[in-house]
């Protein structure tokens, strides 16, 4: 089956070299690091996560604590304090962070890595990588990307926040919804228009930085990833100076998005694999401890064979997502594979959640108990980074329909 | 390159399998059907050109290749558009003759194996019975040893090439003394007074596949039938599925492909309300569905067939493939029949036989319910 992948719009940053990388992904030193992570996750985040959830909070210090170890970096030149960039390093990140129990804690620190990070590194020249990269992977400062709006969501070219050149500045007036990390971040890229240019062409990347007058921050309450601090973001008359725009030109933005969707919906697939392997094991594990009718739950056939299908769906959805990772890392364009990979491992992440919930029985449904988290947190899967309908658009597109 | 397991010769070698089964096999695929028979030159022809042997060893006629050579032969066969011929062929060179090269000894492998590679001997495996299918363990064949030999009696079902076979590789449970040994495999001809042919039966799908029903009457076999251990004939046996399950698989997810891209150039083409189908969202949204799950199966695949090359005995994953690629490859075909709408149900579109063909992928090799206890049971459930 041929899937027709477009080329990059958008040439690869300067720093990225497509790696010769084997079928096995993971070298010694990414095993290494596994450890390491598993470790720190283990030890310093996971215990908080119950009580995390119930403040529906966790501390800024996280994100500190993540530089100090080297884990906001892995992408990322030693120039600004990286040791990247390895994709590799940070898939394993990601995958290892999903220990943490809390959808929302994880997304905060992925969106201040894996989005507002990434973009600055991208498109920013060395100046604004200084300014907001370098702090950004010691942990000092926090960033967030801010896309989405109260009238366009997947709907990218129909964004309605402006940015109208006054100068040596821009005015930006809008607003923006579901931001990850918005309510309490630092710097935010913002997608604005800088021309009235209808569709694809006049969108430009601006960051805008926390105390700017006219910018106002609002956290939003969710269904699930809940100690995540997302939140609504307006701009009223607020003056930025052009010196913020990411990338030389004008009116690049729409492509500069559609190129990091990848390695957002990568991310996103990776962190929904391994999070459904956990959940998965969450509840084998109560399965084979929960009595009925005079033995172990799990060891009726039923649900035996409910788990046989799960964890064959989950291995299916890790062999799809390494594969998008392979072709990603190698520098061949992989819209449709990242597209596959995000979409299937989202409904099969949310399935495993929901059976999860199910073989728990009652204390399935009580808040006291994880796996109801599970089933919340991983209820934005199929909406996030791109909702699965536009996924499947984007893969009806590259089988030419 | 490291994101494919193909190289060039790889290539080479999936045009040669495509050549033989578009332009010397598929023009015959109706009649065939219509037949529900093939002609025994396709053995010999498929020997010719090298074929039957990808992965057995040179001395007895075979390529030396890796396991990604018979991913290509599987993945290409299936283009002669008659699901019965790539099942005949795959019993012949992934499972009947699997055990013959794993646990036979020289001689063994020069009687039987050489001339299967070569297609002058066609080989079937014998392994389910009126009574069990899945549970191989509770097999009623007995082989009594009688001082110079074995005497078998029983009886085998659903026996692929049966029919055509100059062998069986069969699995019988052993008695010595009146006592039982265990299970252990032979290596039958099947010209041996009391190997009957008691039927041939009739098939929903892979209907150019012979599939036979043989009873064993007071059959007398030498002590060199034996083959591999006496008693050690249960694991032999799993080990074979193994192989027969993955290659199966193969078979399943590079059939889905073939019926979705079939599907998708008719979207293209067919008009209905002004516009061709395929530009409808909801259909779109469906084949896009299909397309990801037959990819995710594939990269399954893909990864268990590493291992497994790599000598790793990666039963769970195998299971895992099998079990999927059969799910994925029905759930596809039934999808892309209601694509071609009234023509899909129709007799002369081949989406049909797909359909039929498919739907033995849940059953053979250990049916869904048998692969998820198996996976089951590696969970610790």
């Amino acid at each position: 089956m041929h899937l027709t992948n477009p080329p990059y719009e958008v040439a690869f940053p300067d720093n990225f070299e497509p790696a010769e990388t084997p079928y096995e992904l993971f070298t010694e030193e990414h095993h290494s690091l596994r450890k390491m992570v598993k470790v720190f996750v283990e030890k310093e985040l996971a215990p908080h996560a119950i009580q995390w959830e119930g403040q529906e909070d966790f501390p800024r210090e996280t994100f500190r604590r993540l530089g100090e170890l080297g884990l906001n970096g892995m992408k990322f030149p030693e120039a600004y304090g990286g040791t990247g960039p390895d994709y590799v390093a940070e898939a394993v990140v990601i995958e290892e962070l999903t220990g943490i129990g809390s959808g929302g804690v994880a997304a905060d620190l992925g969106a201040h890595r894996d989005l507002a990070c990434l973009y600055v590194h991208n498109f920013g020249n060395d100046e604004q990588r200084k300014k907001w990269l370098k702090p950004g992977i010691s942990g000092q400062l926090l960033g967030a990307l801010a896309v989405t709006e109260p009238g366009a969501g997947s709907d990218v070219a129909g964004i309605e926040t402006r940015a109208v050149p006054d100068g040596g500045d821009y005015i930006l007036n809008g607003s923006k919804v579901f931001i990850t990390n918005g309510s309490w971040c630092d710097f935010v890229v913002v997608a604005a228009k800088t021309s009235s240019e209808e569709g694809h062409g006049g969108i430009s990347l601006i960051v805008v930085e926390k105390g700017t007058v006219g910018f106002e921050q609002r956290r939003m309450r969710m269904l699930g990833w809940r100690t995540s601090h997302t939140g609504e973001l307006s701009f009223q008359d607020c003056r930025v100076p052009k010196a913020n725009r990411l990338g030389e030109e004008e009116g690049r933005g729409f492509y500069q998005i559609m190129q990091n969707f990848q390695w957002e919906r990568l991310s996103m697939a990776l962190a929904q694999v391994a999070g459904a392997a956990r959940i998965y094991e969450m509840a084998r594990k109560y399965a084979l401890e929960r009595k009925a009718f005079g033995r172990e739950i799990g060891h009726f056939q039923v649900w035996r064979h409910r788990f046989a299908d799960m964890a064959s769906e989950i291995e299916m959805a890790r062999a799809l997502t390494y594969h998008a990772l392979r072709m990603f890392v190698h520098g061949i364009p992989c819209i449709a594979e990242v597209s596959m990979a995000k979409d299937l491992s989202a409904d099969i992440a949310f399935k495993v959640a929901d059976e999860c919930v199910q073989v728990h029985g009652g204390y399935g449904y009580m808040m006291e108990f994880p796996a109801q988290r599970a089933w919340r947190d991983t209820r934005l899967g199929p909406i996030g980074g791109g909702t699965s309908e536009i996924m499947k658009e984007i893969i009806g597109k590259s089988l030419g329909l | 390159m490291p994101v494919t397991f193909f190289t060039e010769e790889h290539e080479l070698l999936r045009k040669a399998v495509r050549r033989f089964a578009q332009e010397e096999l598929a023009p015959h695929a109706e009649e065939w059907e219509a037949q529900g028979d093939f002609p025994n030159w396709v053995f010999t022809r498929a020997g010719e050109l090298g074929l039957l042997g990808l992965t057995y060893p040179a001395q007895y006629g075979g390529q030396d290749a890796d396991y990604f050579a018979t991913i290509v032969f599987g993945e290409e066969i299936g283009r002669c558009a008659s699901g019965g011929i790539a099942m005949a062929l795959a019993v012949q060179t992934d499972m009947a003759t699997a055990p013959v090269n794993k646990f036979g000894t020289d001689e063994q492998k020069r009687r039987y194996l050489a001339p299967s590679i070569s297609g002058d001997k066609i080989a079937c495996l014998g392994i389910s019975e009126p009574n069990a299918g899945s549970d191989v363990m509770n097999i009623e064949t007995t082989a009594t040893w009688n001082g110079d030999g074995w005497v078998v009696n029983g009886r085998k079902i659903f026996i692929t090439n049966g029919y055509r076979a100059h062998y069986m590789v069969l699995v019988a449970k052993t008695k010595r003394d009146g006592q039982v040994t265990g299970h252990s495999l032979f290596i039958v001809d099947t010209d041996t007074p009391g190997f009957v042919r008691t039927r041939k039966l009739d098939k929903v799908g892979m209907r150019t596949s012979d599939t036979a029903e043989i009873a064993f009457e007071d059959m007398h076999i030498p002590p060199d039938a034996l083959l591999g251990q006496e008693g050690e004939g249960f694991k032999h046996i799993m080990w074979e599925l193994q192989g027969e399950r993955l290659i199966g698989a193969i078979a399943a997810a590079s059939g889905a492909e073939r019926m979705l891209e079939g599907a998708i150039a008719y979207a293209k083409e067919r008009q209905a309300f002004g516009r061709p189908i395929g530009k409808f969202q909801a259909l779109r949204h469906k084949l896009a569905d299909m397309a990801t799950k037959v990819t995710a199966v594939k990269e399954l695949i893909y990864y268990t067939a590493h291992r497994w090359n790599s000598g790793e005995y990666v039963v769970r994953e195998i299971s895992m493939a099998k079990l999927l690629s059969g799910k994925i490859a029905f759930e596809v075909a039934d999808g892309c029949l209601q694509v071609f709408g009234g023509f899909g149900y129709s007799m002369e579109a081949p989406i049909q036989r797909g359909w039929r063909d498919t739907r033995l992928n849940r059953i053979g090799g250990g049916t869904d319910e048998v692969m998820r206890e198996v996976i089951g049971k590696l969970e610790g459930l």
